[in-house]
């Protein structure tokens, strides 16, 4: 077993960042050549940097559009960021004084998670429109965000694992020494799924994350009459006009 | 008109969200190009034995070449929060007219063919799993249908967690299907009208110059002044580009007698040119970038041929969005132009900063009994801009009305600035084959509309695109309006303004 996941971390891990990293070469490759930013925006590029940053962190769009849906998808993205830097733990020795801080609150991140993913999949189901729109994969990606959140707050909760050993086992795999992964089939299943997550990434919608950053409609400067904006090709055709 | 259902009207305060109606505009498009269309722009008369393969051809180069497209392909979540967004969604109930619903008739042929999961999944029929299709002639078929069906107002690009814009989506399957030979006839017929004659409507210069000096007749009945209509006058400052339909079309063509008011209290020399008698720029609607900047070349050479130093658009809001957000990159740079003013500026810009001067006056009972309110044009509110500051397009606009009559009020929240409604004409969808569409896409404008009538005694909505006017005039009457309620900006201005004593 401690073969299995060792080798299945390498693999996930490969694809995770060459994939993601392929997308992200793609989406800065591309030239985005007419100015569409959706105004009003903002005039200058850091203006517009504030308003990319305020889309990530505060979905500021979605509360335009929809309040329950903004609550839903703040406390799954909120509690999946406390729980993720929660288990920055398992990589670190020693551990980072903010990590250890957030600590005490992980177990809340854990239920909010769960909680908003409860929630978007009822929604999912419940309204006519959002499930005209969604396909297997929409449920699929809930599924497997619900089943690794649950997997892990059981493992917090009720059966709990020889957590000592699983940051050994990381730690080994970060210097690429194979040690004992406890048998615990909670924890397999857990790991298993963190894993497939990692593989689906830059397969799936999940690049709405990266994706976000390179959104023409939202991270360009509204300032068109004062700068000529011009792409590489199309240029080229301004070449053959002259 | 008297088979269509028209939808009631409710407090737009509590709109309602209507339950899906799979498949109500199943049957709604407009007409397919006829050859002769097609072949004036460069696209294959009719849809070629091969289509399949070059459509999905064509959809990699644009992948290649629009970052939007290729990022909006890959990012969508599915949340939802578009789907009730879109006034043809609003008035139809047809789900596929919900934003994320439309883009996914594109998405789903790009799965199939550009990701890894629809690759694999799609070659041994489970692309469905990860919502991947074959492009079968039933999907074109659609295509055509839907995608006729978004006026590419950029509504639902608003409220997107990830500034997803359909419009970008229609524009690029648009695109796909002129380079097919499925081209869509009322754009295509009207981009070879501008290309051969110079304007939308297909109107000759001699009928133009004829036509101009019957308008000046008219404001010497009016105002006992002689006020010009120039044409290609050469050494004129000020070129003076704007849609055709304001030639003739009412209320257009009182917008453009008020321009020409302007000008003439303003003292400023203006001409209009021959050469670039059409501020609109339908290679917008259809996605083509080198129709788009052929169109747009005109104006860079009427300009230059008549050496103007400065270019002012009048009222069309998709025009605008071109000569605005587009024009330096199509056909800058323009250093031939006065770099004390910005290139290109609105009519509206030209005379709210003349009014903020004192350098025009205005009398307000020359539009008394008037109770005015706004209706913001997609492409001005939410793809381009005026004046100095983000936003400006919402404030001049009121301004220069406010200036003009006695009362004004703006409608519900929800359907004005950056959240307007799309006057359900616009994106090359007005005409006459899909009028049962543009009617029910109209509807939350109008519910809005009749709202602020019943309660403020809203008599007339100002309206500062030549589409919108169009479609308001057709509209309005249908939903129990006096056709005469929708009024060009600048005919206000021109009821306003005080002529003759400036000094």
């Amino acid at each position: 077993m401690t073969t299995f996941f060792a080798i299945l971390f390498y693999t996930a891990v490969a694809v995770l960042v060459a994939g993601l990293g392929m997308k992200i070469a793609q989406y800065a490759r591309v030239p985005a050549p007419l100015k569409i930013p959706t105004t009003p925006a903002p005039l200058t590029r850091s203006g517009a940097a504030m308003r990319v940053g305020r889309e990530v962190a505060l979905f500021e769009s979605l509360f335009k559009a929809n309040k329950p849906l903004w609550i839903f998808a703040m406390a799954f993205h909120l509690g999946l960021a406390l729980v993720v830097l929660r288990h920055l733990r398992y990589f670190q020795d020693p551990v980072w004084w903010p990590v250890t801080l957030l600590q005490p609150f992980g177990i809340y991140g854990g239920l909010a998670m769960l909680a908003g993913l409860a929630a978007l999949l009822v929604r999912r189901i419940v309204i006519a429109r959002i499930a005209y729109i969604s396909g297997p994969s929409d449920y699929a990606m809930l599924a497997l965000l619900l089943a690794i959140g649950a997997s892990g707050m059981m493992m917090k909760m009720v059966a709990h694992t020889d957590i000592i050993a699983v940051k050994m086992f990381f730690l080994g795999l970060m210097v690429f020494e194979f040690r004992p992964l406890p048998a615990d089939p909670l924890l397999a299943l857990h790991l298993f799924l963190v894993a497939a997550l990692m593989l689906v990434f830059p397969f799936s919608k999940l690049l709405h994350a990266p994706g976000i950053f390179f959104s023409p409609t939202r991270n360009q400067a509204d300032n068109p009459r004062d700068r000529r904006h011009l792409a590489p090709w199309a240029a080229d055709l301004d070449r053959e006009r002259t | 008109m008297a088979d269509i259902e028209i939808p009631t009207l409710g407090d737009p305060d509590e709109r309602a969200i209507p339950c899906l109606k799979p498949g109500a505009m199943a049957a709604s498009k407009p007409y397919v190009a006829a050859p002769a269309h097609n072949q004036a722009l460069g696209f294959p008369g009719e849809l070629v034995p091969d289509w399949h393969d070059k459509a999905i051809g064509r959809m990699g180069e644009l992948l290649g070449k629009y970052r939007s497209l290729q990022v909006f392909m890959d990012i969508c979540v599915k949340c939802g929060a578009c789907t009730d967004k879109c006034h043809y969604f609003l008035g139809t109930g047809d789900p596929k007219n919900m934003p994320v619903a439309r883009q996914d008739l594109f998405r789903s042929v790009y799965r199939r063919y550009f990701t890894p999961a629809g690759k694999a999944l799609g070659a041994i029929g489970l692309g469905k799993l990860v919502g991947a299709r074959e492009f079968t002639k039933d999907v074109l078929d659609e295509w055509f249908n839907y995608f006729h069906q978004c006026s590419q107002c950029r509504r639902c690009s608003v409220f997107c967690p990830y500034g997803i814009d359909t419009a970008e989506v229609s524009m690029a399957a648009r695109d796909i299907m002129d380079t097919i030979g499925h081209g869509h006839k009322y754009a295509n017929e009207i981009l070879g009208k501008v290309h051969k004659i110079g304007n939308n409507l297909g109107l000759p210069g001699p009928a133009l110059i004829d036509n101009l000096e019957g308008l000046e007749e008219d404001l010497k009945d009016e105002t006992g002044l002689d006020i010009r209509m120039p044409v290609d006058d050469a050494g004129a400052d000020i070129l003076l580009v704007t849609p055709s339909a304001d030639f003739f079309a009412e209320p257009h063509v009182l917008g453009l007698m008020g321009y020409a008011k302007v000008f003439h209290a303003a003292g400023t020399s203006w001409t209009i040119s021959t050469k670039a008698t059409e501020a609109a720029n339908f290679a917008l609607f259809i996605g083509s970038y080198e129709q788009m900047q052929k169109v747009a070349m005109r104006i860079r050479e009427a300009a230059l041929e008549l050496g103007v130093k400065r270019i002012v658009f009048g009222e069309c809001g998709h025009a605008w969005r071109v000569a605005y957000s587009f024009l330096n990159t199509l056909i800058g740079p323009m250093d031939f132009l006065d770099p004390r003013y910005p290139k290109p500026q609105h009519i509206l810009e030209f005379t709210w900063d003349l009014i903020k001067r004192g350098g025009i006056r205005l009398d307000k009972s020359g539009n008394d009994g008037m109770v005015l309110t706004f209706h913001d044009s997609c492409n001005v509110a939410r793809a381009s801009r005026m004046g100095d500051f983000a936003g400006g397009q919402f404030v001049i606009p009121r301004e220069v009305i406010k200036a003009c009559v006695p009362k004004f009020v703006d409608m519900n929240p929800d359907t004005t600035h950056e959240k307007t409604f799309c006057c359900g004409g616009g994106g090359g969808l007005l005409t006459d084959e899909l009028m049962d569409l543009r009617i029910k896409g109209a509807a939350p404008r109008m519910e809005a509309l009749a709202d602020v009538t019943k309660r403020e005694g809203v008599t007339h909505m100002a309206s500062i695109c030549a589409i919108c006017k169009a479609q308001f005039t057709k509209v309005l009457p249908v939903y129990g309006f006096d056709r005469e309620t929708v009024v060009s900006v600048h005919q206000l201005v021109s009821n306003a303004i005080v002529l003759g004593n400036n000094d």
